[in-house]
């Protein structure tokens, strides 16, 4: 290539950069660097003025290498190569140097800022000089995404890609899909039923001819690119034929192991061995506990198999179960959440003192179908049962396990909200019944959530403001004798009260689901501090994470209450289906290549690729990189012992130059 | 042989002068060596760590200076002297600058801290093994029957402590290695109103008295305390909790060295100096 | 010595401490204005050299970051970072470098409080050692002392 003639932009970034690095001085001293035939500053590069700046300059003064010095690279660098791009100038003859995150924004004294901006400048001006022409290669989109997580998001986006025409695999790893919302009864702030308002949704998705629902299963593995993954699926045996089955129920009626504790009911009911989670369960295809299944643990009984007409029942699954590889071309996560389980919380109770719940507990209790038929009672002798006595007075207590720095600091958003309604049905259960509402503050933000706040109040709840300090079944005074004890100091009167109560309900909150990290790892996708995934910027860009072509929706990404998560599954469909429609990705051009004349053929480098993008050329005995396969990262060219092994746009030269940029006058 | 340096503390000397003797005549039996710190200091308790922090970590802090020349780790009977040693142990390895104020009070003694030895509350060196396996060894009259209810107060295992800070075990661990009967009862860590009984009186019975009736509640032949303070209100002062609240207690509250060494039939425990009499069903076993 | 400021460089990549470091910016976190920082893609692909060429040329201490191990973007780069470590350090010493100029960092793209940390932490372990002045160590006798 010919000389080097690079121009700098110094952006102020309004005052952001220019209140504490001096620009003017900056693009000053960057016009006394070697290379430098041109150097600038603007007020907002990024803005359309700024750009038209830069292309001007570049025709202008015949600029072939182009310096931003500005915000960070993850912020504009596809911006700023697009400018140079529409110019006629190579967008990778381009180099960022970040004055922003990591100059103004972290320095207090302005000379040292001053000065490490222009260090940075001139790290980049050496290096830019090193940089050659690159170009992205453009592959085909598969038009497939996959959607892990049968929740109320996941089946949103589901919904959404279908109507688009795009093929949707909806992937959920519980034998039904309808996540948490299928387990409560009431929605706020409507009252709405939740089931009413979800089934319809769920048997949509499953007969969608775009969707095929993949119940009972997991992602195991995702490996490949955006535009073109392959994810592994696990089928879980569930010993049970589905194409067979007609969901008759035969079966879970007469299957003898009847005292399996049912998790999806919150442990307060049991179910058989065979069983599916909830009536309207979809698909309505039951599976076998393995674990509890006397044909499967000894070989004796077979009497789910021999009352069903369909013969759908198979023992002799495999019980590894069956595995799956799709191709897609994008993924949506949207896992969910749990709730927050209290029994570390020893002062509140739970686990060691009947009638204290969690919330999804007390939600399957006010169900019509849950463990009490929907009659909020009290436990007899220890089991809730329909038939039990009706509480005089229930406690609400609020924000357990959220806003604590010893278990959870962030809020969980909608527990302010589910307590209003346990308040306004445990008076509709129970006419008469006192109820006491324990809180910190109250939450309300949503639509119709303060109306609905109010309507509270004037149904004659009482609202304590305080922040509950013990549950105990221990009386001191004789009103107390029988009944649990709630202690908290009333902010409001300031004095500490002890309150008789028979049943308290805890609003657990929520963190990320079972298995959320585990799953970030196979996807190769980050949590944040919390737990919870990481999207791409917190304000700009919520449901797009850091790897492109995977998404996330619902409450895997933060707590949110339903309108939310249905919004942020549509918004990563709308991302999906965009990505799709195109019908091509850009992949980037950063990848490794071999120089063939310095490579010994050593094969230090071959294992040490991820993506096995390395192999041995035998008959020349050299390496060989399929840069379909290569991701770029570089691992292979810095293990390499003759630097034959370089990667465009991050070579050796290249970061040499940007470190001898940084020590010039050391 | 098992060997400590022993701190008294103020109470082991005085009111509370049975719980030393009940110790010492345990130890005996299990060979346990406890050797007194030559001229220990008040530790301060509660109520000088709340008026002046730092003037109270030096002078615990001399008795930890002290016990580093013995070499071997503290033994305290007393949970306020525990808390009081073990919190300053725990400040000054933490907090350079605490250090540096305190062991420049100490170097003016002639005297220098290193962080090299540990606190222990009694309990602690009788509950862990191997000596837990020694005092069942030791037993010679199991305490059948006896229905004991086992209260360490708060600040044997608030903030810090080897045992659970609101259901903590260790003391029924010991009932049960001595045969008894550990009696569960919902006030076994709370507090019995402790020396807001000199200055807060009507304070302290309430808590005393509700330590009490979830005690006899429960069912428990007699309560055992680890703590001089704990057993000074619930025994001492019983009597005045009564007047007060118009109950009838009658629990006999002994110190848990008191409990082991009725089991090790040893003698000079003290029990005669306890205010409230036995119970039937203490006196089963006397 | 008070006076002396160490120039770092620091090695972060592109997923985890870059974003990190990033992030540090947006939380308005100050640190020390001695550290520069150079992206890579990955921990994994910084070469040894690179470490010696910034000592070679001035650099009073160097910093690597990448994500902490099970999160890299690229599966396991950053064990080849770690893999890496022990040896580069063992050659720093050999050459007479206090190792303790040499540093390896786990950062998450959410940590932006524990970059600062980290990024002040190493200037003043690097400040209490003293310039190091390697070119000017070159120039000078066979039996220059280990700085």
């Amino acid at each position: 290539m010919s000389k080097p003639r690079v121009g700098v932009f110094v952006c102020h970034c309004g005052s952001n950069i220019g209140s504490i690095v001096d620009v003017p001085a900056v693009a000053a001293f960057a016009t006394g660097l070697d290379n430098v035939v041109y150097a600038q500053e603007h007020k907002y590069m990024c803005s359309d003025p700024g750009q038209e700046m830069i292309r001007d300059a570049i025709k202008e003064h015949q600029l072939n290498r182009v310096v931003v010095a500005s915000c960070s690279p993850l912020m504009h660098e596809p911006t700023f190569r697009k400018t140079c791009d529409e110019a006629g100038l190579n967008g990778y003859l381009f180099q960022m140097a970040n004055l922003r995150e990591q100059v103004s924004w972290v320095t207090e004294d302005k000379a040292a800022a001053t000065e490490k901006a222009k260090v940075v400048v001139r790290a980049a001006v050496q290096r830019v000089a090193d940089h050659t022409e690159l170009h992205t290669t453009t592959k085909p989109c598969t038009p497939a995404t996959l959607v892990i997580g049968g929740g109320v998001a996941g089946i949103e986006a589901a919904l959404q890609l279908a109507s688009s025409d795009t093929k949707v695999h909806l992937v959920e790893r519980e034998p039904s899909i309808g996540g948490a919302m299928a387990k409560f009864d009431k929605t706020f702030p409507t009252l709405d039923c939740a089931a009413c308002i979800l089934t319809p949704k769920m048997v949509q998705a499953y007969t969608h001819p775009n969707i095929t629902v993949h119940a009972y299963s997991e992602v195991v593995d995702l490996s490949g690119y955006v535009g073109n993954f392959q994810a592994k699926i696990h089928h879980k045996a569930s010993y049970v034929n589905n194409e067979k089955c007609t969901g008759c129920g035969a079966c879970l009626q007469k299957c003898p192991v009847k005292r399996v504790p049912h998790e999806w009911e919150q442990n307060l009911m049991n179910r058989r061995a065979i069983y599916t989670p909830f009536a309207q369960a979809v698909p309505n295809k039951p599976v076998i506990d393995a674990q509890h299944c006397t044909m499967l643990l000894k070989g004796k009984c077979g009497i789910c198999a021999k009352v069903c007409e369909a013969g759908a029942i198979e023992y002799d699954q495999a019980p590894e179960g069956t595995y799956e590889t799709i191709d897609i071309g994008n993924v949506i996560v949207a896992t969910g959440m749990k709730t927050f389980d209290p029994t570390p919380m020893k002062a509140l109770g739970y686990g060691r003192i009947p009638d204290v719940y969690t919330a999804l507990e007390f939600e399957r209790m006010c169900h019509a179908s849950g463990p009490t038929e929907g009659h909020v009672v009290k436990k007899t002798n220890g089991v809730l049962t329909h038939g039990g006595a009706a509480p005089k007075a229930v406690a609400l207590v609020h924000c357990v396990g959220s806003r604590d720095k010893n278990y959870n600091e962030h809020c969980s958003r909608v527990c302010c909200m589910y307590s209003l309604k346990y308040a306004h049905l445990i008076k509709e259960h129970v006419p008469g019944c006192e109820v006491y509402d324990f809180y910190i503050d109250m939450r309300c933000a949503g639509k119709g959530y303060e109306e609905f706040y109010n309507r509270l109040l004037r149904e004659d709840v009482r609202f304590i403001r305080g922040k509950v300090a013990e549950v105990n079944n221990w009386a001191i005074y004789p009103e107390e004798e029988g009944r649990l004890v709630v202690r908290v100091e009333d902010t409001l009167v300031g004095t500490t009260r002890r309150i008789p109560v028979d049943m308290v309900v805890l609003a657990t909150g929520l963190e990320p689901a079972e298995g959320a990290k585990a799953l970030a790892q196979t996807l190769h996708m980050s949590c944040s501090n919390d737990g919870f995934y990481l999207e791409r910027h917190p304000k700009l860009a919520p449901v797009s994470t850091a790897t492109e072509g995977i998404f996330v929706a619902g409450c895997c990404q933060s707590p949110k209450d339903i309108p939310d998560s249905v919004a942020q599954g549509a918004a990563a469909a709308a991302q999906a289906i965009a990505m799709i429609k195109r019908g091509t990705v850009e992949i980037e051009p950063t990848t490794a290549h071999v120089l063939e004349e310095l490579c010994s053929g050593c094969q230090i480098c071959i294992p040490l690729c991820p993506y096995d993008a390395i192999s041995r050329d035998e008959e020349r005995r050299l390496a060989v990189i399929e840069p379909a396969k290569c991701k770029g990262c570089g691992t292979c060219v810095g293990a390499c012992p003759s630097s034959a092994l370089q990667q465009w746009g991050f070579d050796d030269k290249q970061i040499y130059a940007e470190i001898d940029g940084i020590l010039a006058n050391a | 042989m098992t060997s400590y340096a022993y701190y008294p503390g103020c109470s082991a000397k005085a009111t509370g002068a049975s719980y030393e003797e009940s110790l010492m005549a345990v130890a005996r039996v299990l060979g346990i060596e406890l050797e007194e710190i030559d001229d220990w200091n008040c530790c301060g308790a509660t109520a000088y760590f709340s008026v002046r922090e730092k003037l109270a970590m030096a002078i615990s802090a001399r008795n930890l200076a002290l016990a580093e020349t013995q070499g071997k780790d503290i033994v305290a009977p007393c949970s306020a002297c525990y808390l009081g040693l073990a919190k300053a142990n725990k400040y000054l390895k933490e907090f350079p600058e605490t250090r540096e104020i305190v062991c420049g009070a100490l170097k003016a003694a002639g005297l220098e801290y290193n962080g090299t030895v540990e606190v222990k509350h009694a309990v602690e060196i009788f509950v862990q093994e191997p000596m837990l396996s020694q005092v069942k060894a030791a037993v010679k009259h199991p305490l059948t029957g006896l229905r004991v209810a086992g209260y360490v107060g708060c600040q044997m295992v608030r903030p810090y402590g080897f045992d659970d800070a609101e259901y903590p075990v260790a003391l029924d661990t010991i009932t049960t290695a001595l045969g008894a009967t550990p009696v569960p009862y919902p006030m076994a860590a709370r507090c019995c109103g402790g020396s807001q009984i000199m200055t807060n009186e009507e304070v302290a019975l309430r808590m005393s008295k509700n330590v009490l009736l979830a005690a006899e509640k429960a069912g428990a032949d007699c309560i055992i305390t680890t703590c001089p303070l704990c057993h000074m209100n619930l025994d001492m002062f019983q009597a005045k909790v009564n007047a007060h609240f118009g109950t009838n207690f009658s629990i006999p509250v002994l110190y848990f060295t008191q409990l082991m060494g009725m089991a090790f039939e040893a003698s000079g425990l003290g029990i005669e100096k306890n205010l409230v009499g036995p119970s039937a069903g203490l006196a089963a076993h006397m | 010595m008070a006076s002396f400021e160490p120039r770092i460089v620091a090695f972060l990549c592109n997923w985890c401490s870059y974003t990190g470091a990033d992030l540090a910016g947006t939380s308005r976190k100050k640190y020390n204005a001695n550290v520069v920082a150079i992206r890579v893609m990955c921990s994994g692909r910084v070469d040894p050299e690179f470490v010696f060429r910034a000592f070679e040329k001035g650099a009073d201490g160097v910093l690597i970051c990448g994500c902490h191990p099970g999160d890299c973007h690229y599966i396991d780069g950053n064990h080849k970072t770690a893999g890496r470590y022990p040896m580069v350090r063992n050659m720093l010493e050999q050459f007479g470098i206090d190792p303790k100029r040499f540093r390896l960092e786990w950062v998450s793209a959410s940590e932006g409080d524990r970059y600062a940390q980290v990024v002040n932490e190493t200037i003043e372990t690097v400040r209490a050692l003293g310039p190091l002045e390697w070119p000017k160590r070159l120039n000078e006798s066979d039996t220059a002392s280990p700085a």
